[in-house]
């Protein structure tokens, strides 16, 4: 039996030109996608710890806070979910993009990729892509929840929509920084555990949950110009949940501009120091 | 041209460990080379060099006429790979494998599946193949990875190290696989630390050691290096041993080897079969009793050793470890 008489001697598609690179950005987001349908459990369970979480701060201690702009329980519940929407969008990318990540270096699929004549950046965007899929579900599941303690939108449906495409565009950014993280450490493990590292600072020295402006100064500075603070700010406004718009402070009467700035530097930058790794790996 | 690969001085290190140390390759179109070699000797990163996953420090080499640090897409075309480490998706099934492969090459999507099932039939993978690979026992993975490097007809192919850890069969089943695209006109380059594979597979074999090539040549040029032939005698009884290396010094080119536990004796000869008879009578006239005899050319195993052992593995081999985590071997 011939083992190559059908294959065809030319491709039809041929590196290099644009329509190559999507293509080959489609079949890795492709493949991704199928990774983790096939192990479910995996997007499920991270799902689980956001909910609990939003069960206890609704119904244990929305009672005990009390925020400028935000008194009494249903109006802390109402601010805290942008906190919430913007967390787990943040723990579910950084987590999934740098562990899968890692293990595509230790598996030996990124040197089957990069022996392939396909795009430099096509295995790294088919990850974000991928993560961005995720994180649209993992949106939709966390609204129903939301719905459920009593969060609502009060400025229509297109402001919503606004303020979930920010929270899908930092979800975005923070891909890059997982495969970023990814590409740098040399085992998986190594990926699940530096993101404690910085997650949590970026998600609790913020407006998440609480009000910077009951922090010292420092930490207020800080969690003024926290890109996710930004995000969650810009997010109230535009659904129109409790907010602080008194804080004076330069980012929070601007969140929307900052937000969409931050991303955006976010993804550029660490999709550049990324793809420079993987085309340079092992050298 | 096609399908030739030429390699000129090619240096890689990583920190102080120097792991190709001035390489020079040349293969003919539909050559096979196999580079010999014990662990950490450098033959992944050579084959790394060569597919473009690793950036020389100096040299040039030529794959398929594309030159690999300035066409490298041109080169990843024309290539196929086949790792140490089966890299296939242990998610995907056997057939999303293959056609993720051929659709990153170029393939549209209804010509990579039909690659695919090809392939999957030709590996005996068919009714595996909508099963995740995870599934797969080793054999399969292997078989499933060298698919992946044929899916679009590569004019070079590369294997590393292809039968580690497979069973006998299916060891068998990928040679076979093997000697048929050889036989179909590929340039095969093999890494291997397997005589036996070398010798079975290779036309041409470079022995690598320390980073460089240490000999090259055909296996029997290579066996004919380490001593031409020698008679080797299996004594019935133990306290004969010592009259039969008394008496085959007597013909040998150099003192005969001894050893004990398996009770054989063996001298290197210049002088073939009508040498061998004349031992025989010699042996039969001093009442030696034989279980075998036989006049045979060294093994590449004692060639490979005669070769590399003169050279003692340093302590600069575990920094190859250490110091690259990219280095396989």
């Amino acid at each position: 039996m011939n083992v190559s008489a059908a294959a065809p001697s030319v491709p039809e598609l041929r590196p290099g030109t644009a329509a190559k690179s999507l293509h080959d950005v489609l079949v890795v987001t492709r493949r991704n996608v199928i990774r983790s349908v096939r192990i479910p459990e995996v997007l499920i369970l991270s799902l689980v710890q956001p909910i609990v979480f939003v069960l206890l701060f609704a119904y244990l201690f929305a009672g005990s806070f009390s925020l400028p702009g935000a008194e009494g329980a249903a109006a802390y519940r109402e601010y805290m979910m942008p906190g919430f929407f913007a967390q787990t969008i943040a723990f579910a990318t950084a987590s999934n993009s740098s562990v899968s990540m890692a293990n595509d270096v230790q598996s030996g699929m990124v040197d089957r990729f990069r022996s392939l004549p396909m795009a430099r950046s096509a295995l790294l965007t088919g990850r974000t892509v991928a993560d961005l899929v995720q994180n649209v579900i993992v949106v939709a599941v966390m609204v129903l929840c939301a719905l459920m303690v009593g969060w609502r939108i009060h400025h229509g449906v297109p402001r919503a929509l606004a303020g979930f495409a920010l929270l899908l565009l930092m979800g975005y950014a923070l891909s890059w920084v997982g495969v970023l993280i990814g590409l740098s450490v040399r085992a998986p493990e190594a990926a699940a555990t530096s993101n404690f590292l910085w997650l949590f600072p970026l998600t609790f020295l913020s407006n998440a949950f609480v009000a910077p402006s009951t922090l010292p100064t420092v930490l207020r500075w800080a969690a003024e110009w926290n890109p996710l603070s930004a995000t969650v700010q810009a997010a109230r406004e535009l659904f129109g949940n409790p907010g602080l718009h008194a804080t004076g402070a330069w980012p929070a009467e601007h969140p929307v501009l900052v937000s969409v700035v931050w991303s955006l530097l976010i993804a550029v930058v660490c999709r550049a120091l990324a793809v420079r790794r993987y085309a340079s790996a092992g050298s | 041209m096609a399908g030739a690969l030429h390699a000129t001085g090619l240096v890689k290190t990583f920190g102080e460990v120097r792991a190709v140390d001035g390489v020079d390759l040349d293969v003919p179109e539909g050559g096979v080379l196999g580079l010999l070699g014990p662990n950490g000797a450098g033959k992944t990163t050579t084959v790394r060099l060569l597919t473009t996953l690793l950036r020389p420090d100096a040299g040039t080499a030529t794959v398929a006429g594309h030159d690999v640090v300035r066409e490298p897409d041109r080169v990843r075309l024309s290539i196929g790979l086949s790792g140490q480490f089966a890299a296939v998706d242990d998610r995907l099934t056997g057939r999303e494998n293959l056609r993720m492969i051929g659709e990153l090459y170029g393939l549209r999507s209804r010509a990579a599946r039909q690659r695919a099932d090809e392939l999957l039939d030709r590996f005996g993978l068919t009714a595996a193949r909508d099963r995740v690979s995870s599934t797969y026992s080793g054999g399969m993975r292997r078989r499933l990875d060298l698919a992946g490097a044929l899916v679009v007809r590569p004019s070079v192919m590369f294997l590393d190290e292809p039968s580690v850890g497979l069973d006998p069969t299916s060891r068998l089943m990928l040679w076979d696989a093997i000697e048929d695209l050889v036989a179909q006109g590929t340039t095969l380059l093999l890494t291997t630390q397997y005589l036996e594979e070398a010798d079975r597979l290779a036309r041409d074999i470079a022995v690598v050691d320390h980073g460089r090539i240490v000999a090259r040549g055909t296996p029997r040029e290579l066996k004919a290096q380490a001593g031409g032939q020698r008679i080797e005698v299996v004594v019935s009884w133990p306290e004969q041993l010592d009259p039969a290396a008394a008496l085959l010094a007597r013909f040998g080119t150099r003192a005969p080897d001894v050893d004990r536990p398996r009770g054989t004796v063996s001298v290197p000869v210049n002088g073939g079969v009508r040498l061998l008879t004349e031992v025989i009578a010699a042996l039969d006239a001093d009442g030696i009793a034989l279980t075998d005899i036989g006049l045979r050319r060294p093994t590449l195993d004692e060639v490979f050793l005669a070769l590399t052992e003169d050279t003692p593995r340093d302590t600069g081999r575990a920094a190859v470890g250490a110091g690259a985590p990219s280095e396989k071997e």
